[in-house]
């Protein structure tokens, strides 16, 4: 073999040799475009790495996007527009939004007026899955149609499914003007404002309402 | 005869033109011909291709909605009203398109059934099953997304909903809402998004696997019908069936496609029927998130799922949510993989055959349970639900004077009174046989229960006129309930009746 390949290229070799020659040379050929196929995979792999960046970059922009960036502040009306001790509802629109949003960036809230410039702004979604809660002043209580969970008038979860009271927006008064923080669909993960978590209640089945134990019972005694 | 005959051979030619480029006819024609064991050529087989040509109609339909549907939030409702007034047919084919949704859901899950009872997912046809699963999950998708394009009040909170569950995975929850709405809140991004799921990226899907599962279904050849004792076993089946397809069998057409072709037909004219008699299916009221008089229900086939978030215990919820549907799916499509051999026939497999009757029954009794949803309070019972004459005949008026707060203080939105109102707390029409007044005073105040206390909201005045009313309320013969405490003081003091002992509180 190794004679043939001393003497082999342009000179005539012996029949033997030549076929020894040729298949030598197609085997380099060959072992030349495995490789050179193997490095087009290669680089195809390469480039659909980098073509998948923007895509990926793309898709996951809104779920990489801090929810908080979304806030902002909203006026809700006039304090004057919501009479002490009283629970009203009111539509705002959605700060960041756009034109195909239409009407679904309408959205609404229930606005507690506790006492003077102490207010409560509740998200309309129900804290368990997000169904409109409705307020009742008869009885003093949000109800959800969706599966009956029921808050108290300050919020706090009373009856249910929910695992928690309902959720509260950050709100300030400026001026005579309620103001509040918002921007993105209150659930769980989110919550109407980032920095008052409230806590999970841990439900027991058939234990009495939690937070409206003493009130029954100064009522009662009164 | 002779231009007859110079026509045929035209004809020919034609053909072999193209076939000689083509070279389709002679695998399409091997197909069509291949040999089905002659029992399977049988109305129990027909109903995946009834949901191959299903899927054809929705493509179709779908195709043709398109023209005038824009995926626009803020226009989405509005393109759908003008296709149900407006356009001619739109209505129709709205129709059409929406039971044809229906229909597809239903055939599929019968198909399955069959596949299921008939061991056709064994040995070799497991990767048509797990296909096959991946087909039903595609068709669920398709409905559900398809529910969302329907841009109406219970798509909106219906993807309120959806988003809710989301949030509650721990760590990544946030994000994947944000993924899911393509933004802070459900609004344009979040239409554009299920418009590609529904018309992209589903359908296309769908269509690549449906073309996998019939071409293994061609390839494998058609199951043979069950017999008791006739095992599956991973070294002889392939032999055996060759044997049997060639001894017994039929070609596929035309022995067995005409049944295929009469039931599809059959579907066909019945969601036509479904779609001339009963319409297009919604939308309903506009998806303005303001407007909150609304119980947003899922669309049929969803119905299950939403019964059970609303009876699963608070503290399950959660896990269930995320662990339950992978267990579901993960042993749908393990089925085959642990199951692969062994009896095909019904008979034989009597913990198949139970297993099925107990998934059926559950889905079933949950869906029922989802079409008049007893957990939800009815809103307007209150003001709209009256109370029976009997319950307030001879009454006095400070016992009236308590049907009045009952009324008031929406208590009939979860209790019901002579079969009207909520189903949510018990009905109260025998209330005073069950509690004594004390107990009721209890309940009403502290609540407990699923019941919110009502302490802050009743005056004492309110809550006696309440209770008194209540204490009424015992139907015709029972006996008021008795406080089994105050018997036991009394037959200390020397055995009073029982029976007088709840009055005598009063
Ligand atoms: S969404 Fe409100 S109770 Fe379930």
């Amino acid at each position: 073999m190794s004679t043939s390949k001393q003497h082999g290229g342009a000179e005539h070799a012996e029949g033997a040799a030549q076929a020894a020659e040729q298949t030598e040379s197609r085997g380099a050929v060959q072992s030349r475009r495995a490789f050179l196929f193997k490095l087009s995979l290669a680089l195809n792999g390469v480039v659909g790495a980098v073509v998948a960046v923007p895509i990926l970059g793309y898709i996951l922009g809104p779920a990489l996007k801090k929810n908080a960036s979304y806030n902002s502040w909203v006026s809700l009306g006039s304090v004057a527009d919501f009479p002490e001790g009283e629970t009203r509802m009111v539509d705002f629109r959605n700060p960041v939004t756009m034109v195909a949003d239409g009407m679904t960036a309408n959205s609404a809230c229930w606005v507690r007026h506790v006492e003077s410039k102490k207010f409560q702004v509740f998200a309309i979604n129900c804290a368990h899955l997000g169904c409109p809660v409705r307020w009742f002043p008869q009885s003093r209580l949000f109800l959800c149609p969706c599966h009956g969970g029921a808050y108290y008038e300050d919020g706090s979860r009373a009856s249910g499914p929910p695992e928690r009271g309902l959720f509260e927006y950050n709100y300030t008064v400026a001026g005579n003007h309620l103001m509040i923080e918002a921007g993105s669909l209150p659930t769980l993960a989110t919550e109407a404002c980032d920095r008052r978590t409230k806590p999970l209640v841990q439900i027991e089945p058939g234990a009495p309402g939690t937070s409206a134990d003493e009130d029954a019972n100064t009522t009662r005694s009164s | 005869m002779e231009s007859q005959n110079t026509k045929k051979g035209a004809a020919i030619k034609l053909f072999d033109w193209f076939e000689s480029r083509l070279g389709l006819a002679k695998p399409m024609i091997e197909a069509a011909l291949h040999p089905t064991p002659a029992r399977s050529a049988s109305w129990w087989y027909v109903f995946g291709s009834a949901a191959t040509v299903l899927l054809v109609l929705q493509v179709v339909t779908g195709i043709l909605l398109g023209l005038v549907y824009t995926p626009s939030a803020g226009e989405a409702w509005s393109s759908l009203q003008f296709l149900n007034h407006d356009v001619t047919l739109g209505w129709f084919l709205r129709a059409m398109h929406g039971w044809g949704s229906d229909f597809m859901i239903a055939i599929v899950i019968i198909h399955m059934v069959q596949v299921f009872l008939f061991g056709a997912y064994k040995f070799p046809r497991e990767l048509t099953w797990i296909i096959g699963v991946f087909l039903l999950l595609l068709t669920l998708g398709m409905a559900f997304t398809g529910q969302v394009l329907r841009f109406d009040q219970d798509a909106y909170w219906g993807l309120g909903i959806g988003a809710s569950i989301i949030s509650r995975i721990p760590i990544v929850g946030g994000p994947m809402v944000g993924l899911l709405l393509g933004g802070p809140i459900i609004g344009g991004p979040t239409l554009a998004r299920f418009f590609a799921l529904h018309v992209f990226i589903i359908p296309g899907t769908l269509l690549a696997l449906v073309a996998l599962h019939v071409w293994m279904v061609l390839k494998l050849g058609i199951n043979e019908w069950p017999m008791p004792g006739r095992v599956v076993s991973k070294t002889s089946y392939l032999r055996e069936y060759q044997e049997e397809t060639h001894k017994n069998g039929v070609p596929f057409v035309p022995d067995a496609a005409w049944k295929d072709a009469v039931f599809a037909a059959a579907i066909l004219l019945s969601v036509m029927a479904c779609a001339l008699l009963l319409g297009p299916i919604g939308p309903t009221g506009q998806p303005d998130p303001t407007i909150i008089q609304t119980a947003p229900k899922p669309d049929f086939a969803f119905l299950w799922i939403y019964a059970v978030l609303a009876y699963l215990p608070a503290d399950m919820e959660t896990p269930f949510l995320f662990i339950a549907p992978i267990v579901v799916i993960g042993g749908m499509l393990l089925l085959p993989l642990v199951a692969g051999e062994g009896e095909k026939h019904w008979s034989r497999r009597p913990v198949a055959v139970l297993m099925l009757a107990v998934i059926a029954v559950t889905l079933g009794t949950f869906t029922q349970l989802g079409t008049y949803t007893p957990w939800s309070p009815q809103m307007e019972a209150w003001s709209g639900d009256t109370i029976p004459t009997q319950y307030l005949e001879g009454r006095s008026p400070l016992e009236r004077q308590g049907a009045l707060v009952l009324q008031n203080k929406q208590c009939r939105d979860c209790h019901a009174l002579g079969g009207e109102g909520g189903m949510r707390g018990p009905a109260l029409d025998t209330i005073a046989a069950r509690m004594t007044e004390d107990q009721m005073i209890r309940q009403v105040l502290q609540g407990g229960g699923n019941m919110p206390a009502y302490g802050k909201a009743l005056s004492p005045a309110e809550t006696h006129a309440l209770v008194s009313f209540l204490m009424t309320l015992r139907g015709k013969d029972l006996q008021p309930a008795v406080d089994f405490s105050r018997t036991l003081t009394r037959a200390d003091n020397g055995a009073a009746p029982p029976a007088a002992s709840g009055e005598g509180a009063r």
